[in-house]
């Protein structure tokens, strides 16, 4: 496989550049002020419970502190994951660098797959980071492991979705801003496409919920793994990363 | 080694290449002559898969650059115009991500990329961010990047553009040295780039090939007459018809000249020098022989006529 060249290139104009600290730095310091902020909020609210004979006897800290947390990471990753994908495609078609690449034998295939692992590489990185919050929450509690890795299955499901997203994006323009705001406006619409459902009812209140993107993060941090979740990732993220796929092609035939 | 038939670009409704059809054999050096948007980085394209063509097949090395892309890309180095590189990775990292890619294995990647970059005299700025170099220095890098692998047939858009006269000197040898085991194929809008360079010459124009053969066929082609050029002092009308009446001159024109004198453009067939003739007539008929050279027949005359022959005829059309 030809893909391990363009992932190893990728990785270093990620770290090379500014682009993957800044990445991982401005979303760590978001998610921890979050993280801190949920925390608070859930040991007064134990408090409180602690002190109400008739209250519930305990408050499980997974439920209350990692499911709100996955939730608002999921729509931060809204805003942070088109600044790991805008450059991959758009960079290459502005610089004419692409000419160089799709006439080396290599298969296109190979090429999306190097750039998209390569994110996902940032990515994941960064998920690795963020364990530090069940960390020092199981370093002062309990909690339950089981749990917070679903949770993580599911960002690892939703961040691929993301990527496939943005690297589709990228590959339809040269400019790298317009994939990096056009990836954030299309996510953002598979989002709010999920507040519709309140209002609809029947038939489309289902499809609605369906096709949104977060909602379907929702159950993983329950703890649940649910088949539908899992097929929903997958098929958007295959299918945007075939439409990638087109879209290279497409660019030759054009020139 | 390479064979292009009947290519026809496309692009929308204009045809940037149009019915383009030449064979480069094994070893050899051609170049790709034209003015600016004369299709020959779009040819280029084509032969090294970057874009298919709208009609027409182009064969590298046996192969297909539709149908076998993969196997034509594994034998070509291609240098696209302006040599578009990774400005953010330093040239010895680039040269390593290239050879990888390219498939040189582990073991003999350092040693592969040490030698290009000592062919092409950047050895010394390994460590340099690739957008930190001059022009010329990152042309030599396209040109690095194109040789790695050990390519059958390299494909050079304009390899000498943003070159200092020192710099083009030692790329043009560079190419030079390639010819034998390489096959070479190259575009520029330097002429004598191509006299110094290239065995065979292709010229384009308006995205169809307006001549091609080697630099003695393409002259013979469109100059078929010897040519001299003579100044002459005596009464214009009588010369000239003197001129006429010398044996083996076919044709005599007028090139006006000072007030006393004459200037003539004499044409002779091929191989048959009438200069001798010329000189006695001058001095028996007690005229002042100013001048007489033989006009040389450069590519540069050849390019002129050729294109500027078929502008003159497109214009006459529409």
């Amino acid at each position: 496989m030809r893909w391990l060249p363009v992932f190893k290139k990728e990785m270093r104009l990620y770290f090379g550049s500014p682009v993957a600290y800044a990445f991982l730095a401005l979303f760590l310091i978001i998610s921890g002020w979050m993280f801190s902020q949920i925390f608070l909020i859930y040991s007064e609210l134990s408090m409180r419970a602690f002190m109400q004979p008739m209250g519930p006897q305990s408050l499980n800290p997974t439920e209350n502190v990692m499911r709100p947390l996955f939730s608002n990471m999921s729509v931060v990753l809204l805003f942070f994951i088109p600044m790991l994908t805008m450059r991959l495609f758009a960079e290459e078609k502005r610089a004419g660098t692409i000419e160089l690449l799709l006439t080396y034998p290599v298969r296109d295939g190979e090429v999306l797959l190097g750039k998209f692992l390569a994110a996902g590489a940032v990515y994941l990185l960064l998920l690795v980071l963020t364990l530090t919050y069940p960390a020092l929450m199981a370093a002062f509690g309990r909690i339950e492991w089981g749990a917070v890795l679903t949770g993580y299955v599911g960002l690892i499901l939703l961040g691929a979705t993301f990527l496939a997203v943005g690297v589709f994006v990228s590959s339809l323009t040269e400019n790298q801003i317009v994939a990096g705001s056009a990836t954030f406006g299309v996510l953002l619409a598979f989002w709010l496409i999920g507040w519709g459902a309140d209002a609809a009812g029947g038939r489309l209140r289902t499809l609605l919920q369906y096709l949104s993107i977060i909602e379907h993060m929702d159950g993983f941090g329950k703890g649940v793994i649910d088949t539908k979740d899992v097929v929903y990732y997958l098929t958007v993220t295959a299918f945007a990363l075939f439409l990638t796929l087109r879209a290279l092609d497409a660019k030759r035939w054009k020139g | 080694m390479i064979q292009v038939e009947h290519l026809t670009k496309r692009y929308g409704p204009v045809t940037a290449v149009s019915d383009v059809s030449f064979n480069v054999d094994k070893g050899r050096i051609v170049g790709f002559l034209g003015p600016n948007g004369a299709g020959k980085s779009t040819t280029m394209k084509i032969l090294s898969c970057f874009m298919p063509a709208s009609g027409g097949s182009a064969r590298v090395a046996g192969f297909d650059v539709f149908s076998q892309s993969l196997e034509v890309r594994r034998r070509i180095g291609y240098l696209p115009e302006n040599a578009p590189l990774y400005t953010d990775l330093p040239v010895g990292t680039y040269l390593e991500f290239v050879a990888e890619i390219k498939g040189v294995g582990r073991r003999e990647r350092r040693a592969k990329v040490d030698e290009v970059m000592e062919r092409c005299f950047i050895t010394d700025m390994r460590r340099r961010l690739i957008g930190k170099l001059s022009k010329g220095y990152r042309q030599r890098v396209g040109l690095a990047q194109a040789l790695l692998g050990d390519p059958e047939v390299l494909i050079l858009d304009e390899p000498t553009i943003g070159l200092d006269p020192k710099q083009i000197a030692e790329i043009r040898s560079l190419i030079r040295s390639l010819a034998g085991q390489h096959t070479v194929i190259l575009s520029t809008h330097i002429l004598p780039e191509v006299s110094m360079v290239c065995d065979g010459v292709i010229i384009i124009n308006r995205g169809r090939i307006v001549a091609q053969g080697t630099q003695t066929e393409l002259v013979e082609q469109v100059f078929p007459t010897a040519r001299i050029e003579v100044e002459i002092g005596g009464p214009r009308d009588a010369v000239l018809a003197a001129l006429r009446a010398v044996p083996g001159v076919l044709r005599v024109d007028d090139l006006a000249g000072a007030d006393s004198t004459a200037r003539f453009l004499v044409e002779s067939p091929r191989g048959r020098d009438v200069r001798a003739e010329v000189v006695q007539l001058v001095s028996a008929r007690g005229w002042r022989l100013l001048e007489l050279h033989q006009v040389g027949m450069s590519l540069e005359e050849v390019f002129i006529r050729v294109v500027a022959g078929e502008d003159t005829e497109a214009r006459e059309e529409a």
